[in-house]
């Protein structure tokens, strides 16, 4: 997709405009926390952690640390002027452990250096003695020891037990999968220096730069208006700088203060993998009834989660696993229990999709076992079980409760099944099968809905700011952030195309909390949803303004002004959008205004489990094929067919460029990326060296991708759009079921492959051994 | 104070600053610590921060740039590197490029700046630099754009946001672009200011805590070392590197090995092919791929483009890596290693070299001063790499394997393993019960069961000890269904596996 800059005159949205910053990522003048030039007296700061994953802390000596030539100050617990606390909300993250460690990696105390160099010299001079209490490290050990961090969470539909007991045929099996690190290429990333009074600005890579300044300000003893946040871009977020950017800049801001001098810390790659969360690794049990013509009756499912040793969001992310257990089928009789598991690991976190893929792929898992089980397409099944269309006189209701109204999935299937020729490459690949012994191919077609909104209904509201400058230039400033997504050049199309203006002449700035306040973070996709409307309704708020004033200047309705192509028509005038400025300016009309957006409609009963949460539902559908070598359990991704629903998009190149990134990145987390932890809790995998991440030659051979072109939003979202950065990722749950499929040829159908993730070529090797499949 | 360490002459001549060129600027550079980066001199002292730290162990591509050399003729050579792990001390009498360097005169952007923001290549916008910079140093070596090598050109380059798709139509968008003029003008330019700064001065740099010494003859260099056998000999520094990013290591004193002449370079003689100390893995990779093109296929998945361009094989055998990926193919092609002292002088069958787990017998004040591959024909030569990711991964488990077959017998077998134990190991049973079989499947199959008599692996991150069992039979096996006539493709190369797309 060749791109425009945004001068188009026939407007600003749904046109392919290229990132506002493309010219800066690819120059090098992009600029990121750790670029950003700083006073020659900026201190470097370092973290001091656990070295056990559960230990009472007997006693700390840090007076060689603290006496290191070149090292300013050593932070503890000690030294934190109000609550030692940088939880999102459960009060239960220390900045600085105090009296026990919880995980291996913990920050314990803080060296702050005149050097990077000599902070890690000093920083092995600690003298920290331990009693090492008993860890618990596994889903299994948690699930043993009923380690967790709070009573099961359920929400049923229908009777489950009952229903499945008088289903025709019946199975139950379990699906281990894996966690997973961001590794967003721009680790985290803090720096602060103290202003007047007792005023504390940081500069941090966010997605949430309000619950920073919220957790800075607790952490100082200060209120929120004397902390003020700013946040450029992010070097990639993915989830997980929704909290994690916490610890760094309370940190950062503490040792502004008390040193006087700008302090910055920058997680180096080891440390970032060390000291933060990742997505939850889940083990998924379920009971499924169904019938012949692969109808499914009963769903249920039992999702253990490993959520670490606090809170953080997992609440939250067990919510949404569960609100995607059932991912696009109406399951009338489901019950889904939670597990919130505590174990002494880092406190795992958001991360694109927010449980939400983990409950889809435990569903499509169902799915696949049904298939096999009655010896029918997976596809079928699926086919079999969707929720009603959104044209249909009855709608399905979600087990918590939602009524689906907008379900396109069917048009997506039917349309992705032809495109990619589905049924003729599954025969064609089966033949394949039959013929080699050493290779076999899978393909699989699986759809994704997923629920666009926050669960926690309060965090639906945005806000922007919004100021014309009198030579009719704009300033644009909103309350979401940029982590590559694209969200900065959407809202500034939006803001362009309500005053008709070219895109150059909207000026995107930072986020900061002193210009936008009490914001969510920037997740749960909906940064366009709730910024581009905020800042649609600060645009439409000046526009009124304008007209109003120009047309009694002009003795006409106001309804009788129009903005078209860089101007504003007056009646029987046509002012340059700059000159129509400067005459409401010389009027004395105000020029600025924030706006606002709260979501309709949306209600959620934290308790119940129950309510809308959601305000319309994204859908989507991939299909993939893959090869195995069952020799060596090496693989590869052979083509893979996207059509993806985003609506009416405000930006098709960037939607695009979401949906390939999120599948790649989906694929990921079920193949390569391998997170492992020694039986004493240290993480082994802690860099690129050991963690792997899809590298180029990764993405499939054959790679189509489409918009769903009937796309339209049901809801009245701006411009009819839906929200994009989460739901692709879980379009990759077609490749782990292609290598299912593949599996599936390995010695007859002897048995159904219990393929876990991320199945990495041992995985597959061994679960090929384990079904027969070719040695010695 | 720190005493200079090259005394081949007599500390009459040695020059204590370095000189380079930086985005066409000559620089002159001393009082700098031995084991300073590029990246943070770039970052620190330059303000050029468009190169970024994404990991600093030279797996991402962030801090990619190029570096540019002078070949014998007078072309200029241009080499991407990461700059993470690139000791200043290693850009002596180049040239270095950031991205902040290809802008052309009237600050319009270079052809590959600009077709990334064409194909929409760059989202979060922090590794783009780095892509840029790989493609840029493709671009001006007119090699490495095609649809077959764009894969190989971008594989030291993660990119957590795009799924590499426009990066890549991007970078073979570029095959059809002409150098603009300022570019050819401006490379006419860096070709005499490298001739300029050419010389074969020895250098030595130190912040009197850290130096860095550069002898450019082979004797200077011996005696240094013998003089000083407690520095630390650097090559590549893509695992020195890493003792200091990682490892926070002091490293008082380095000698490197790049500068000196005659380690430049690939000898011929007696039926060896001969690899010096300072040939990087992609000057070897061109010789000894051509000539066995399995040993290509498994070098282009060795580390990435930036990491051959750096690393060296002698530096990669003298470090002893349990799990290197070349010393069981070169273990399987009878390679002998020859080490240095002074003027003595002592070769040994490479397989000899690796003693235990982190143990080489390489004795103080030695060197290792080359690798000799017999120059002879290797049809029945193949290597097998297994590793969770195909591309810039340390392997699983590495085989290299030859074998002689003569009148349908086996007559000769050289299994060798990385992975399998604490050093690369030859399967000594598989090759015994391979000898004198017959030249077919079935005789693999047996004798790779005696992968189970020969190792008796670990269990680590990369794989588990069972898997590693498994798939090293499996691969005997693979290996002898392929020599026999059943071909089974290899899955890591894209270029095998397009024919089964569906």
């Amino acid at each position: 997709m060749k791109d425009t800059d945004g001068s188009a005159k026939e407007g600003t949205v749904h046109k392919a405009i290229r990132h506002d910053s493309a010219h800066k990522h690819v120059s090098g003048a992009a600029k990121y926390v750790d670029d950003i030039a700083v006073p020659p007296n900026t201190l470097q700061i370092l973290l001091g952690q656990s070295k056990f994953a559960h230990a009472k802390i007997l006693s700390m000596d840090l007076s060689q640390v603290e006496n290191f030539p070149g090292v300013i100050k050593v932070l503890t617990a000690a030294d934190i002027p109000g609550i030692n606390d940088c939880s999102p909300f459960a009060g239960d993250d220390p900045i600085f452990a105090e009296n026990v460690v919880s995980y291996l990696g913990q920050s314990v105390f803080a060296v702050v250096a005149e050097d990077i160099k000599i902070a890690r010299n000093a920083i092995e001079l600690a003298d920290i003695r331990y009693e090492e209490l008993p860890a618990v490290i596994t889903i299994d050990q948690a699930l043993e020891t009923g380690n967790v961090l709070g009573p099961p969470a359920v929400i049923e539909c229908g009777e489950a037990d009952q229903a499945l007991d008088k289903s025709k045929n019946k199975l139950e099996g379990k699906i281990i999968l894996g966690g997973q690190e961001h590794f967003y290429l721009e680790g985290q990333a803090a720096y602060a220096f103290a202003g007047e009074d007792t005023d504390i600005v940081v500069h941090c890579s966010t997605q949430h730069p309000t619950e920073i300044q919220h957790k800075v300000a607790m952490a100082l003893g200060l209120s929120n208006h004397d902390v003020t946040v700013i946040t450029r871009r992010m070097g990639g977020g993915f989830g997980g700088k929704e909290s994690q950017g916490n610890l760094p800049a309370i940190v950062a801001a503490l040792a502004a203060k008390l040193t006087g001098r700008p302090a910055k810390i920058i997680y180096d790659r080891d440390d970032d993998f060390i000291l933060t969360g990742k997505r939850h690794d889940f083990q998924i049990s379920y009971k499924v009834g169904f019938e012949d013509n692969g109808l499914i009756n009963s769903v249920i499912v039992d999702q253990a989660m490993r959520c670490g040793m606090s809170w953080d969001l997992s609440e939250a992310i067990a919510a949404r696993a569960m609100c995607h257990a059932e991912n696009s089928y109406f399951i009338k009789n489901m019950r889904i229990t939670s597990h919130r598991l505590k174990t002494n690991t880092q406190s795992n976190t958001a991360f694109r999709g927010f449980g939400g893929p983990q409950g889809i792929v435990g569903m499509e898992r169902v799915i696949d076992h049904v298939a096999y089980h009655l010896n029918i397409d997976p596809l079928l099944v699926r086919e079999r079980n969707f929720y009603p269309h959104k044209t249909s006189t009855e709608y399905g209701k979600t087990p918590y409760g939602q009524t689906v109204h907008d379900c396109v999935i069917q048009d997506i299937i039917s349309e992705l099944k032809k495109t990619s020729n589905y049924f003729e490459r599954r025969q064609s690949i089966e033949k394949f099968n039959k013929n080699n012994d050493f290779l076999k191919r899978g393909i699989a077609l699986t759809p994704v809905k997923f629920g666009i909104s926050f669960n926690a209904s309060f965090l639906n509201q945005a806000g922007a700011l919004l100021h014309v400058y009198n030579d009719g230039s704009v300033y644009l400033n909103h309350g979401g952030t940029e982590m590559g997504q694209g969200l900065n050049t959407k809202i500034a199309q939006i803001v362009a195309n309500e005053f008709k203006l070219p895109l150059n002449k909207i000026k995107i700035t930072a986020t900061s909390t002193g210009k936008v306040p009490n914001t969510s973070a920037t997740a749960a996709s909906s940064g366009s949803d709730l910024n581009g409307m905020a800042a649609k309704n600060a645009a439409e708020k000046i526009k009124s303004r304008m007209a109003e004033y120009l047309a009694a200047e002009a003795q006409i309705k106001p309804n009788e002004v129009s903005f078209e192509d860089g101007k504003v028509l007056v009646g029987a005038n046509d002012y340059n959008f700059s000159d129509a400025v400067k005459r409401c300016y010389m009027g004395r009309i105000s020029l600025s205004a924030t706006g606002f957006y709260s979501t309709p409609k949306v209600h959620w009963n934290p308790k119940t489990l129950k309510g809308r949460p959601f305000y319309y539902f994204a859908y989507g559908a991939a299909c993939s094929e893959v090869v195995v070598d069952l020799l060596t359990g090496e693989n590869r991704i052979l083509r893979t067919d996207i059509l993806h629903d985003v609506g009416k998009s405000l930006n098709p190149a960037i939607d695009i460029g979401q949906i390939e990134g999120g599948y790649v990145q989906g694929a990921g987390w079920l193949t390569t990326e391998e997170l492992v932890w020694d039986d004493r809790g240290r993480l082994l995998t802690h860099a690129p060296s050991t963690y792997k991440i899809p590298a180029c030659s990764d993405r499939p051979l054959d790679f189509r991708v489409k918009l769903f072109s009937e796309g339209e939003n049901c809801e009245e979202t701006i411009h009819r759009s839906k929200a994009v950065g989460e739901p692709p990722l879980m379009l990759g749950t077609s490749v782990l079921m292609a290598l299912s499929h593949a599996l599936q040829a390995v010695n007859a159908r002897k048995a159904y492959p219990n393929l876990n993730a991320p199945a990495t070529p041992e995985r597959l090797l061994m679960q090929s051994l384990q079904l027969g499949g070719p040695s010695v | 104070m720190v005493t200079q360490l090259i005394v081949g002459v007599e500390g009459a001549d040695v020059r204590n600053y370095l000189t380079f060129i930086l985005n066409g600027k000559t620089q002159r550079v001393d009082n700098i610590a031995g084991d300073m980066t590029l990246l943070k001199w770039l970052r620190d002292q330059k303000s050029l921060v468009g190169s970024k730290e994404g990991c600093a162990e030279g797996d991402c591509g962030a801090c990619t740039v190029a570096i540019v050399k002078t070949d014998d003729s007078g072309n200029l050579i241009w080499r991407s590197v990461n700059a993470c792990i690139v000791f200043m001390g290693m850009l002596e009498g180049c040239a270095v490029i950031t991205v902040e360097g290809l802008n052309g005169p009237d600050g319009e952007l270079h052809p590959c700046q600009k077709a990334l923001i064409d194909f929409h290549g760059s989202q979060c916008g922090f590794c783009t630099p780095g892509f840029v910079m790989s493609l840029f140093t493709a671009w001006s070596n007119k090699h490495g754009l095609m649809a077959e090598d764009i894969d190989d050109t971008l594989a030291g380059n993660l990119c957590r946001c795009t799924g590499y798709r426009p990066i890549v139509e991007a970078g073979l968008s570029l095959k059809n672009s002409k150098q603009p003029q300022w570019e050819l003008d401006r490379n006419e330019i860096l070709k005499k200011e490298l001739l300029e700064i050419n010389s074969s001065e020895p250098v030595e740099i130190t912040d009197g805590k850290n130096s860095f010494s550069i002898p450019t003859n082979h004797e200077d260099f011996s005696k240094t070392y013998a003089d000083q056998p407690s520095a630390t000999i650097v090559s590549g520094a893509t695992d020195i590197g890493l003792w200091v990013t990682k490892q926070n290591r002091d490293l008082p004193n380095m000698i490197w090995t790049g500068r000196v002449k005659e380690f430049n370079k690939i000898d011929e003689q007696d039926d060896f092919i001969i690899i010096r100390p300072a040939v990087t893995h992609q000057e070897a990779m061109a010789k000894l791929g051509n000539k066995w093109p399995t040993i290509k296929a498994l070098w282009k998945r060795f580390g990435s483009v930036q990491v051959r361009n750096s690393g060296t094989v002698c530096g990669n055998l003298a470090n002893g890596s349990p799990i290197g990926d070349l010393p069981p193919a070169l273990i399987a092609l009878e390679s002998l290693i020859e080490l240095t002292n002074k003027n003595k002088k002592r070769k040994l069958p490479l397989e000899e070299f690796f003693i235990e787990y982190g143990r080489q017998d390489r004795h103080a004040g030695e060197y290792v001063s080359g690798i000799f591959v017999p120059n002879k024909p290797g049809d029945n030569f193949r290597c097998y790499k297994l590793s969770k990711r195909f591309d810039q991964d340390i392997s699983a488990v590495m085989m290299g394997a030859n074998l002689i077959v003569e009148k349908t017998k086996i007559t000769m077998a050289k299994i060798c393993f990385g992975g399998m134990a604490g050093t690369p190991k030859r399967a000594t049973e598989v090759e015994k019960a391979l000898l004198g079989q017959p030249f077919e499947p079935q005789s693999f199959i047996k004798a790779s069961k005696n992968i189970n008599k020969d190792f008796d692996p670990l269990t680590d991150v990369r794989g588990s000890a069972d898997y590693r069992r498994k798939a090293a039979q499996n691969l005997v096996m693979k290996y002898g269904y392929e020599l026999t006539g059943s071909f089974v493709p290899n899955l890591a190369d894209r270029n095998q596996v397009e024919n089964l797309v569906s």
